[in-house]
């Protein structure tokens, strides 16, 4: 750690391990279960998604097993449908939608705005619980048989036609909804009520700004997807009439109602490693963000934009060629924010002091596969190109490169660089770079072959392919195996530093923000006094100043 | 002899990396000008990648922590630079979807001379229909350099009728009609994929379009068993399932008579004008109590659940030919 600063502070010289942090205010199961401690409960939402996101790469790496072999190296066209069923699921519900905002955005929030906690503790524990119950809801559906209709549930196939546990799934997705309600009410009302003295909105970190129009969205969309759900429930138990077409239903109204929700949902996804993009770019290069009001207010366009774009995912379905125009051109508006962002992260690069320390490299990653992943779904805003990649692996892709390469990128960069705070503990920095390197190279070569997959006409959901898409196939199946082993490599040297890496200090990066200015592990209450902030956000430029 | 060895491994390794497909076969009008488009954008997303990837990698180089308290100057907020990288791009995107939609525009409208094709999407396979009366299944045949419209449904889930070559797409879906249409440039056999998954078999619901010259696809029209028309077989299927009883030719019976009645625009009992085509025709069979004309009793059965979705396109079929009868007739 040659380049990080550590300045004195009041209570360093007394080791974290005889003083009292959140971590040893209590020992005992119970004093986890019951606890209504932010940070906490940070903590037991990091230690369910972890479980489920390996759950989730485990069906990944089957699937890429076997399509390995044309005819498919591994399983029944029947399992393979279940395998990537419920690895969309997995990692769309219960690990991408509350990856951030409930992992970083539940320690952080009260932390980076100088509050003792969340502005409702107990609803905030019982998010977690409502979480547990959902996971357990579609843990039950894989042990009973999976489900086999794609993590889109599309209609009539999962309403009428398919023999798996359907409902489970659903109903395990419809309550996890409500851990995602209550968290995103939790962090509106936090971040209106409960900001130090002095902490005005523009001097907010840009985190919390991606937490509070993710929490919008949360609000807004989340009730709808919950909708749908149940719709789809009781269209498949009482056969009520809505979706299937064979009883006067409309198969497409699924669709409507499913993606008013789910494109939403990306931004749910991806919002939250922006807001930890400026975080970490600003700190390892000791720059202000460059164009504040604009990063912030591109990350609230963002969320009000993408309730009117969920029809470009249906511009094959036989939607009015005048509807598919609007919500074209909708859809090429909602890229510019995010355009914005990219050019203001690296001009904040610009004549800074630039480290390479762990979070550093994920950062950067971050911005060059977000930039790809981006640039990419141009492809299928465009209506005519959409016409031959629509149902590819063109989008499979597109949608990896965004959310894996993007929001994945975001949590282990965000991972590493609060893990300190968290933990009180480093982790062995060169492994750390290590692990951004493979896991970089890894996806790359998983994902890449799969945009000329689709362009060649490759249809995504096949369990087998004819011979002529192999080569690529292959290609992107050692990329997974790399990608496996780089996202095992932090799992393990993450969990050694918990007990053998050395004390971090309460500010290992030199890093501005209030959360760098308490001890690490905090203690349960965060600040010993109520920090005044008196400064902007990201004030590199003053030496060594406080903001307090 | 080390060179040779070389430069033998460096040809094989050439010729793998020549051998991996990067580009999809190109036979149809509309897929050269749907490549153009693809190419542009692919230009676009290089050049930003690229320029994105090379600033960054320029800045670490330049701009490393050359000591642990280096402490950089502020920069301030570059307005028109922010102004610049918020229009530009801006800019991009409207050319894009003024090309790209202009494109799907075009694409969108079968020719006027265009030959009708149906297809039915089954779970797990393609039915399809010539209105001249042939029947395949997976299999398509059309001639090369004439328009083809597919005109298409489903019998239970969503499906999607996808043949890479000619870069057209659409779902197939149940309880409605969706069309394509493409004018094959090249005599030749193409994929026809499934793209909208559908079940346990969806990655079988494959078969194949057959490209041919004229003459080799009249002598496939007029091989092999000789069939009646999808309007002969429609108009014995209007006296199978006993449609003939009401809807009399003459309009004596207890329904309308339908002579001459496709494509036109009908009142309806709730003073709705609709143009009668195949979706209104084939609601009418399923759900007829929805399409009562006024000064006829709403007395017509379901079909739905007797009837399946080819019938229904052969009956549409004989409908549609008794209005060109009729025009016939009035052209006198």
């Amino acid at each position: 750690m040659s380049t990080t600063v550590i300045p004195e502070l009041p209570g360093q010289e007394i080791p974290a391990e005889s003083r009292v942090n959140y971590l040893n205010a209590s020992y005992g199961v119970k004093s986890w279960l019951l606890t209504t401690d932010h940070k906490r409960i940070a903590l037991l939402y990091l230690g369910s998604i972890t479980l489920m996101f390996f759950v989730g790469g485990f069906f990944a790496v089957l699937m890429r097993l076997h399509l390995i072999e044309p005819q498919g190296a591994l399983v029944a066209p029947e399992t393979y449908n279940k395998l990537f069923t419920m690895h969309g699921v997995i990692m769309v519900f219960f690990f991408l939608v509350p990856s951030i905002p409930a992992t970083l955005g539940n320690f952080l929030v009260p932390m980076m705005i100088g509050a003792r906690d969340l502005a409702f503790p107990r609803l905030n524990l019982l998010s977690w619980y409502i979480y547990i119950i959902g996971a357990a809801f579609t843990l039950y559906a894989v042990i009973s048989g999976g489900v086999d209709t794609g993590w889109t549930f599309y209609t009539p196939y999962s309403s009428t036609f398919s023999h798996t546990s359907v409902i489970p799934t659903a109903l395990g997705v419809f309550i996890t909804g409500f851990s995602s309600i209550l968290t995103g009410l939790n962090f509106v009302v936090t971040i209106h009520k409960m900001r130090a003295p002095g902490l005005t909105w523009f001097r907010l970190p840009l985190f919390i700004w991606a937490m509070y129009a993710t929490s919008i969205i949360f609000i807004l969309g989340t009730p709808v997807i919950a909708i749908t759900l149940f719709l789809l429930g009781l269209e498949r138990l009482l056969h009520i009439g809505i979706f299937d077409p064979a009883i006067g239903g409309d198969p497409i109204l699924f669709q409507h109602m499913f993606w008013f929700y789910s494109h939403p949902a990306v931004y749910i996804m991806i919002l939250p490693g922006m807001g930890v993009m400026s975080e970490l770019i600003t700190c390892f290069s000791r720059k202000r963000i460059f164009g504040y009001t604009f990063v912030a207010f591109s990350s609230l366009a963002i969320a009000i934009i993408s309730f009117l774009v969920w029809g470009h995912h249906m511009f094959v379905t036989g939607q009015s060629i005048y509807a598919g125009l609007i919500f074209s051109v909708l859809s090429f508006l909602v890229a510019i924010p995010s355009a914005v962002k990219v050019f203001n992260w690296t001009a904040t690069l610009y004549k800074g002091s630039i480290s390479y320390d762990a979070p550093m490299l994920y950062a950067l990653g971050f911005i060059g596969l977000f930039t790809m992943g981006g640039l990419t779904g141009l492809f299928l805003a465009s209506l005519a190109t959409d016409v031959h990649l629509n149902g590819t692996y063109f989008i499979v892709a597109h949608f990896h490169y965004i959310m894996v390469g993007g929001a994945v990128m975001a949590y282990l960069g965000g991972i590493h660089f609060w893990w300190p705070k968290i933990t009180g503990r480093m982790y062995p920095d060169g492994w750390a770079r290590f692990a951004a390197l493979v896991i970089f190279v890894g996806f790359n070569l998983t994902f890449f072959p799969q945009f000329v997959l689709g362009y060649l006409g490759m249809p995504r959901r096949y369990a087998v392919y004819p011979t002529e898409f192999q080569v690529l196939n292959v290609m992107s199946s050692a990329g997974a195996s790399i990608l496996g082993i780089g996202y095992l490599i932090p799992l393990i040297y993450l969990l050694w530093s918990i007990r053998y890496g050395p004390i971090a200090g309460p500010n290992p990066w030199g890093a501005k923000g209030l959360e760098w200015e308490t001890p690490s592990p905090p203690p349960t209450e965060n600040f010993e006094e109520i920090p005044v902030v008196t400064a902007d956000a990201y004030d590199y430029a003053n030496v060594g100043g406080s903001r307090v | 002899m080390l060179t040779g060895l070389m430069q033998s491994g460096f040809t094989n390794m050439a010729a793998a990396v020549a051998a991996i497909p990067i580009h999809p076969t190109s036979a149809s009008t509309i897929s050269d000008s749907v490549d153009h488009l693809y190419y542009f954008l692919t230009a676009i997303t290089l050049f930003f990648t690229f320029g994105i990837f090379t600033t960054i990698f320029y800045f670490m180089v330049r701009f490393r922590r050359r000591s642990p308290d280096e402490q950089p100057a502020d920069t301030k907020t570059h307005m028109a630079l922010e102004l610049t990288w918020t229009i530009v791009p801006t800019l991009i995107t409207v050319v894009i979807f003024v090309w790209a939609s202009s494109l799907y525009f075009e694409n969108s409208r079968p020719p006027e001379a265009a030959t009708e094709v149906f297809v039915v999407g089954k779970q797990w396979m393609w039915h399809i229909q010539h209105p001249e009366g042939p029947r395949e299944i997976n299999e398509l045949h059309v001639p090369v350099n004439a328009p083809i419209k597919i005109t298409m449904t489903s019998d239970d889930v969503i499906h999607d009728f996808y043949i890479p070559a000619f870069r057209v797409k659409k779902d197939a879906v149940p309880g409605r009609y969706t069309s394509i249409w493409f004018q094959a440039t090249k005599i030749g056999t193409y994929h026809i994929f499934c793209a909208q998954y559908c079940g346990a078999d969806h990655a079988e619901m494959i078969g194949w379009v057959y490209v041919m010259s004229p003459t080799d696809y009249a002598a496939w029209l007029s091989g092999g068993a000789r069939s009646e028309s999808m309007a002969q077989t429609g108009e014995r299927l209007f006296t199978q399932f006993g449609c003939i009883t009401c809807h009399v030719a003459d309009n004596t019976g207890r329904g309308p008579s339908l002579v001459g009645l496709y494509g036109k625009p009908e009142k309806l009992r709730n003073g709705d004008m609709k143009l009668v085509d195949e979706a209104l025709i084939r609601q009418a069979i399923v759900t007829p109590n929805s399409i009562i004309l006024p000064n006829y009793p709403p007395i017509m059965p379901t079909f739905q659940g007797q009837i399946n979705e080819e019938q229904v396109l052969q009956l549409i079929a004989y409908v549609k030919s008794l209005g060109t009868e009729e025009r016939k007739t009035n052209g006198k």
